[in-house]
């Protein structure tokens, strides 16, 4: 493609607006001020129309589709929250019917449209990777040809772009004494000042300008961070529910670790115990109503030798740590999280055997309801064989014993009983508060005589592999936007023509700071303030056309 | 010390309102006269005392209560009209524009007023909060928000000097809307004190979705009553509810909104008698002298500086403590999904600042707009759509 050579004898790429190096407008343009976007440099998007991939680039290189991909983005995230998503749902429901019952038709339609998963619906999706395709486009068309504008930019300007700046005055000077003052002034105001034939260019804060294309840069990291969940293996998430006294497997090592849950602790705010403070608001809800703490005493143990079938893992201790809430349990990459709990589960329960006429005790067996033995010797001929039993005991539709799960809420027993006079042995079914004997005639019966309980942890276990790559992006993102936002790049250009001085100042934002401070810097040099003609022209455009309030 | 606490609240209250008064006095003078006169100096010495004193309040309550008081609806709401009143105070001492106090401290007054509605005691933190990332997420969040909210205020005042009340268009009435928005605050504020005062209460047994009976205690006339309400015995010569609520809605806050929505009414239908013309209309002499393009770079520049702080706080941080607390740093719960949303629309407005048409006044009703969304999050999301982050507030 043919190059644009400017009078002052720079060479620019095709499609460049203004000279790179003097700036003076390559084309004919009407209005007044210049378009300073960019530097008036050549965009790609604004030079190239023609294949199928520039209108690609085109379209997302476009702020105006970025902002609507926002705001479509946006309202989509909106609609997510009008009902509960699926996530959310309590467990053992069917969303099918749970929305309809809840939210009547409302809700049916939501979930019919999808949007109880909305998040991880297909369009969503589509939509953040749209962002994403649109920050690299937009950022690469522009960042390109700014980094070219402001790396040739001349110091010498040429006269029509000075003129063509909001901010600019032009005062007729004597001497040249000011020069110095000016100089010293900007560079005690930290500009960068450069001079070429006694024109000057002072620059500052330039750095400001690549704050945009940085955080685009970061959340892009972000968001291939969190496309990286996608990968298998990159992020473990299981839950372990432990009984106090249990050693168990972590699922998600591959048999690596083991935790014992020594404890668990769950504690309540009470009035009397904890600070005065809170009497009223402990008032308010019921002593014993607020939770306090939530806290498993844990023991992590990691699997020592190779994993051998059926054999007991050998293990050694590794730590031991209190997991609670907003304290988890760290080590090699994985995580512990205390989140659930369950108190007093019954563990073991204890019986006697007794002569149901005198009530004469023959001994005592205590079953550990999670792993129960099938026979209890007594002694003397006494002895108890356990044919069923039933951790989660309820009826079923055809009138027989059988459990719902295997964690013992409520157990039940088919005893047989064996004694010196019935060698034959008594059946007799044993739950909560009721026997049932198959005949009705037996003489020995297995009395209640006591439960141990314990309470039961839930721990969730992590490892995320993405997340440092979302912290980069988040830092990244961080800097560019406060080197974007906080900083601005301002250049101050003087030019002397024929005994006159050209003063002209541009800033990419914060042109109230900009005029404070040539305000400063020119005070008492004779230079004349720059005047503001965007605001100029404003004023000229509105002309007098009274609206109630500007008269 | 949580009664010295609430003293030095009540006393940064009362010395905001006078700072208002004194920002007003400012208006009288003329526009040739340097901008910061002896009415100003007065206005933001008088401001930063009772800044002070609400810092005061802030620290003795911190103390007596062993953690930051940003835990519960009402100390989170306090807080964020004492960022307000922060963020109004920097934003002066860069642009001396006193305008912005005669409409940044009223704001800030609504919302203490409307937080001092909530249950005010000092709570027991729950396991999930005791982090000090409850400190250190909440007040950036809240920080960011409020700075953010001074672009509401510029917005404003711009459209009130900018939206021609000569004859009534859209933009006149959804002007009034905002104004009649912010009464109905007050309306809430004046009801709710009112019933407060002559210590209302009504006791109803109703039915919920489930099918099962539960209690609920009015501290307003019952205009909507629960689904199958019926009055117990000590509430009998209460207030009949006029209409029965299905089960899904809940009636008692319904009957809050509609309470205040009738205060708000009553109280903008005075002021129209008063002043027999809009609101926006009568404010506008008030801000004739403002420039407007300066007015616009305020807005602009609260929203870049308020920008990368509410990032910082409200999602940064928000997703390092939601790892470490819930054991995921995003689950989508309605708080979190709501500050990505007023991170989208700030990220738009701050797009949109680059295209020509959008400085002026669209980008001063893109600033209205975006003060809706924070509040509709703060208000909105904790009172009705619950999720993880509501506070448990009546």
């Amino acid at each position: 493609m043919e190059q644009v050579k400017c009078e002052c004898g720079h060479v620019n790429p095709y499609g460049t607006v203004l000279c790179e190096s003097c700036g003076k407008p390559l084309e004919h343009t009407a209005k007044p001020l210049l378009d300073m976007r960019y530097e008036g440099s050549a965009r790609r998007s604004q030079t190239y129309n023609k294949t199928i991939i520039d209108k690609i680039w085109n379209f997302f290189s476009s702020v105006k589709v970025g902002v609507w991909l926002i705001v479509i983005t946006l309202i989509a995230s909106a609609i997510g929250t009008i009902f509960p998503q699926k996530m959310y749902l309590p467990p053992n429901v069917t969303p099918a019917e749970y929305y309809e019952d809840q939210y009547g038709w409302a809700g049916k339609l939501y979930y019919e449209l999808g949007f109880d998963n909305l998040y991880g619906s297909w369009w969503y999706i589509l939509l953040l990777a749209s962002i994403g395709v649109s920050l690299v486009i937009c950022s690469l068309d522009r960042v390109v040809p700014l980094y070219r504008a402001l790396k040739k930019q001349g110091v010498t300007r040429h006269e029509s772009f000075l003129r063509r700046q909001r901010l600019f005055s032009a005062t007729s000077m004597e001497d040249e004494s000011f020069l110095e003052t000016v100089k010293q002034r900007l560079a005690k105001r930290r500009y960068h000042v450069r001079e070429e034939n006694g024109n000057i260019l002072a620059e500052k804060g330039r750095f400001s300008r690549w704050g945009p294309y940085v955080n685009h840069i970061g959340l892009i990291i972000f968001l291939i961070g969190a496309m990286l969940r996608f990968v298998p293996g990159m992020y473990v998430d299981k839950v372990l529910w432990i009984r106090e006294g249990e050693t168990k497997e972590i699922p998600g090592t591959n048999g690596q670790y083991f935790l014992k849950n020594e404890k668990f602790v769950f504690e309540t705010y009470e009035k009397g115990k904890d600070n005065p403070a809170f009497n009223e608001a402990i008032d308010r809800v019921g002593s014993g109503m607020v939770a306090k703490t939530y806290q498993t005493t844990a023991v992590l143990y990691k699997r020592v030798g190779p994993t051998v079938p059926g054999e007991e893992p050998k293990l050694k201790k590794v730590k031991e740590y209190r997991i609670r809430v907003n304290d988890p349990l760290k080590y090699d990459h994985y995580a512990l999280y205390q989140v659930d709990f369950k108190l007093n589960e019954l563990n073991k329960m204890s019986f006697e055997l007794i002569d149901k006429q005198t009530e004469t005790v023959f001994g005592n067996l205590s079953i550990d309801l999670n792993n129960p033995k099938p026979s209890y010797d007594l002694g003397k001929g006494y002895r108890v064989e356990l044919l069923s039993y039933f951790p989660d005991f309820y009826f079923d539709d055809d009138g027989n014993p059988a459990t719902k799960s295997r964690v013992p809420n409520n157990p039940a027993f088919v005893f047989k009983m064996y004694t010196p006079d019935k060698p034959k042995g008594e059946v007799s079914f044993v739950a909560i508060r009721q026997t049932i004997e198959p005949f009705g005639d037996n003489k020995y019966k297995m009395a209640f005589a006591g439960v141990e309980t314990r309470n039961v942890s839930a721990l969730t276990v992590r490892r995320d592999f993405t997340l440092w790559i979302l912290g980069v992006g988040g830092a990244i993102f961080m800097i560019g936007v406060i080197q974007g936002m906080y900083w601005n790049h301002r250049r101050i250009w003087l030019k002397l023509v024929n005994g006159e001085v050209l003063l002209a100042a541009h800033t990419n934002k914060n042109w109230f700071g900009l005029k404070n401070e040539v305000r400063a810097i020119i005070e008492g040099t004779g230079l004349m303030m720059p005047i503001d003609q965007a605001e100029e022209e404003k004023k000229e455009a509105q002309g007098g056309k009274g609206n109630g309030a500007t008269k | 010390m949580a009664q010295l606490s609430s003293t030095l609240l009540y006393i940064a209250f009362v010395l905001y309102l006078i700072g208002t008064f004194f920002f007003g006095g400012t208006i009288r003078d003329k526009k040739d006269r340097p901008q910061t006169n002896r009415w100003a100096t007065i206005g933001i010495v008088i401001t930063i005392v009772g800044f002070l004193s609400q810092v005061g309040y802030f620290i003795t309550r911190w103390i007596a209560a062993g953690h930051a008081p940003v835990s519960n609806l009402f100390e989170f709401t306090t807080f964020f009209g004492m960022m307000l009143v922060g963020a109004f105070i920097i934003i002066y001492f860069i642009y001396k524009t006193s305008i912005l106090g005669v409409f940044t401290l009223p704001v800030a007054l609504l919302v203490i007023a409307y937080a001092s509605m909530f249950p005010r005691e000092i709570t027991p933190l729950i396991p999930a909060l005791q982090s000090d990332w409850l400190h250190i997420h909440v007040t950036t969040a809240a920080a960011g928000e409020a700075i953010l909210a001074i672009s509401f205020a510029a917005g404003l005042i711009y459209l009130i000097r900018v939206v021609d009340q000569s004859k009534s268009s859209k933009r006149t009435f959804w002007l009034e809307f905002v104004l009649f928005c912010l009464i109905t605050t007050l309306g809430f504020v004046a009801v709710s004190s009112a019933f407060g005062l002559a210590d209302y209460e009504a006791k109803f047994k109703w039915v919920d979705k489930n099918k099962e009976t539960q209690e609920v205690v009015y501290q307003m006339p019952a205009l909507v009553g629960p689904h199958q309400w019926t009055l117990e015995k000590q509430s009998a010569d209460r207030l009949k509810p006029l209409v029965e609520m299905p089960a899904i809605i809940n009636a008692k806050k319904l009957n809050t909104v509609i309470w205040s929505l009738f205060g708000g009414a009553v109280l903008y239908l005075l002021l129209r008698l008063l002043l027999r013309k809009r609101v926006a209309a009568a404010l506008q002499p008030f801000v004739k002298n403002v420039n407007l393009d300066l007015t616009d770079e305020i807005g602009y520049r609260a929203v870049a500086i308020g920008f990368p702080v509410f990032t910082l706080g409200a999602l940064i941080f928000a997703m390092i403590w939601a790892q470490i607390a819930w054991t995921r740093f995003w689950g989508w719960d309605p708080k979190e999904v709501w500050a990505l949303i007023t991170w989208l629309f700030y990220a738009a407005f701050l797009h949109l600042r680059l295209s020509r048409g959008w400085h002026g006044e669209k980008s001063a009703w893109l600033a209205v707009i975006g003060f809706a969304i924070i509040m509709f999050n703060l208000v909105a999301v904790n009172l009705v759509i619950a999720g993880l982050h509501s506070y448990a507030g009546s």
